[in-house]
């Protein structure tokens, strides 16, 4: 029996692991926990930068809106909209009966209590951003028609209609419109984000 | 099908480079690739894709060394290429007419292989490749769109990434990882600057795997039958070139036409206003060549169900060689599925005229309300599926095929190919 034959073509001895097969996974092993290593930043790197990150604040000064009336902030590159809604609006809102939305929540849901701890239901902070696919609704004038069947917002891209308290009623979108995370900083000074 | 090769080296000079690098051997087989002689000019669409590829590629790199990818400054800069520098005004609507041409081409090509059986054995894999490339034509096309960074530019963005959103769990994170921000803006246009530019040369990649392909398998033809013998196949050159370069002059004038006297006929008009995330254009719809899949995305009134049934529509395409159960190959012997066929292709159509139109909008006047382009985008799509599931492979099963003739020079010289 020559030298060669004992081992076979994996170079172990008599079926058992032999230093190669043990240098042959080191190395796989090795190279695979590097690969990833490298993967990770050149994966992240795609991720929101920190001077972007930074820029998710904003004060919003409600007294600059009249009755009626809505206003479009720029936050985080999406609109805010404050709406300040009129009576009938707010009673339009409240008739709702909750149960039967595809995203059951009350208007009083909606708000924030200011810092006297009092919901004000006329001014309705929200997300302009439709959740369907990301489009501006509109309405800003709260006419009836075409601004949606139910008086609030209507997304001109896909027929989405919101209610006057920013609610999804008909359309293909599957939640309400938004509110994003806000705080009373003075009675009439809002900060977003 | 790579036959003998036929090269014989002349000079001393050849010889020399033919030892050392058989690069000229190559070009000579290359060109000289056994083609079926009945190959009518449904078939020239391959040369014409290839071109299209080429111009693309050359007026893209043109184009970058004026375009700048800023949220400021892009828009601008689109103009400044058309008004001041020298030849923009030509360079940048033969890029923009281009892209579409080259959407153009590529169904005809793709409605070529569905009618001729073209996916079948053995050439599924042929037809698998070809399906990957127009998913990366799609996505550079989307790409390209958003970069002159208009009205449309940027909803159209917002409306397709937001599709990953819509995704259970991880929908948002990956959203915001894909935008690199809380929405679209600057790091956006520069990634999507980045990656346009890069797919183009993947694609080119794929177009070489699928040229392998089909000089490995032999091109298909209209009557679906291989070739058997010698007198079946013409070499590729000088029979097709000259064909292809008559087809080609033909796509030529058509794309003149639409650079030279309507280059914003395929566009929209909205993307001629600067991007502005605080207001929706009125009615958002992606370029003509996403209509159709835009209409199955709309039909359903559930999100994660119209994305899915969008991307299955694509999707399904790259299981068609197993889905259609038939031995015959082409439609021609095919007497009843070819009018499924027919059907299916006025379906497309019709899908295209739907995502063209707001979905509440009467299409067809009707009975007592009419038709929306809501409903009939939904018969359609229904029809589309259809066609693929269970339609073909039934098809497959119960038609009688009409008798196949014994061979191509046979079928040429009867008058029948």
């Amino acid at each position: 029996m020559s030298d060669t034959d004992k081992f076979d073509e994996h170079g172990s001895e008599n079926g058992e692991p032999s230093r190669r097969d043990f240098i042959y996974i080191a190395t796989a092993a090795t190279a695979a926990v590097g690969a990833g290593a490298f993967a990770w930043p050149l994966v992240t790197q795609m991720s929101a930068a920190a001077d972007t990150r930074a820029a998710g604040s904003i004060e919003i000064d409600l007294a600059k809106v009249s009755e009626g009336q809505q206003i479009k902030v720029l936050w985080r590159g999406k609109p805010v909209f404050v709406r300040y809604r009129t009576q009938e609006e707010i009673d339009a809102a409240d008739a709702v009966d909750v149960a039967n939305l595809r995203d059951p929540q009350s208007d009083d849901d909606r708000f924030v209590p200011n810092l006297s701890g009092v919901i004000d239901k006329r001014l309705l902070v929200m997300v302009g951003v439709c959740t369907h696919f990301g489009c501006i609704p509109v309405g800003e004038q709260g006419k009836i028609d075409p601004m949606g069947a139910f008086g609030g917002w209507y997304c001109p891209c896909h027929g989405s209609h919101y209610d006057t308290s920013g609610r999804i009623r008909q359309g293909p979108a599957p939640t309400n419109l938004p509110i994003p995370e806000y705080t009373y900083i003075s009675d009439t000074v809002i900060k977003v984000g | 099908m790579s036959g003998h090769s036929t090269y014989e080296p002349k000079y001393a000079a050849e010889r020399w480079l033919d030892k050392r690098l058989p690069i000229v051997r190559f070009g000579v087989d290359f060109m000289g690739f056994p083609s079926p002689r009945n190959l009518n000019y449904w078939y020239a669409f391959g040369g014409i894709l290839t071109l299209c590829l080429m111009a693309q590629i050359i007026t893209g790199i043109i184009l970058a060394m004026h375009y700048t990818p800023d949220v400021d400054l892009a828009f601008d800069s689109i103009q400044r290429i058309k008004r001041d520098v020298p030849f923009g005004w030509l360079l940048q609507p033969m890029h923009a007419v281009g892209a579409s041409m080259f959407f153009l081409a590529v169904y005809i090509h793709m409605f070529r292989g569905m009618f001729y059986g073209s996916y079948k054995n053995p050439r599924e894999l042929l037809w698998i490749i070809g399906c990957l490339i127009y998913l990366a034509m799609m996505a550079t096309g989307f790409l390209g769109y958003t970069l002159p960074w208009g009205q449309m530019s940027f909803w159209g963005a917002t409306v397709i990434t937001g599709f990953f959103g819509a995704i259970p769990v991880v929908g948002e994170s990956l959203q915001q990882w894909l935008l690199g921000g809380y929405s679209i803006g600057n790091p956006t246009l520069q990634r999507f600057f980045s990656l346009h530019y890069l797919l183009p040369f993947i694609i080119c990649a794929l177009v070489g795997l699928h040229v392998w392909a089909v000089h490995h398998v032999g091109q298909n033809n209209p009557i679906g039958i291989e070739p058997k013998s010698k007198s079946d196949t013409l070499p590729f050159h000088p029979f097709y070139t000259m064909k292809d370069a008559f087809a080609i002059a033909v796509f030529l004038l058509i794309f003149a036409l639409f650079v030279f006297y309507l280059p914003d006929a395929l566009g929209h008009a909205d993307n001629y206003q600067r991007a502005n995330p605080l207001v929706t254009p009125p009615h958002i719809v992606p370029e003509w060549y996403f209509l159709p899949f835009y209409a199955i995305l709309r039909a359903v009134p559930d999100k994660l169900m119209g994305i899915m049934l969008m991307f299955g529509a694509i999707g399904v395409l790259f299981v068609l060689p197993w889905l259609d159960t038939a031995k015959v190959r082409s439609m021609r012997f095919r007497p009843i599925t070819r009018w499924f066929f027919i059907i299916f292709l006025v379906m497309g159509f019709i899908l295209g005229w739907c995502g063209a139109n707001s979905p509440d909008d009467i299409a067809i006047p009707i009975g007592e309300h009419g038709m929306s382009f809501k409903w009939l985008s939904r018969i359609a799509t229904l029809y589309y599926f259809a066609y693929f599931f269970p339609i073909l492979p039934i098809m497959g099963w119960i038609e009688k095929t009409k008798p196949l003739p014994e061979s191509i020079t046979k079928a040429v010289l009867s008058g029948d190919a």
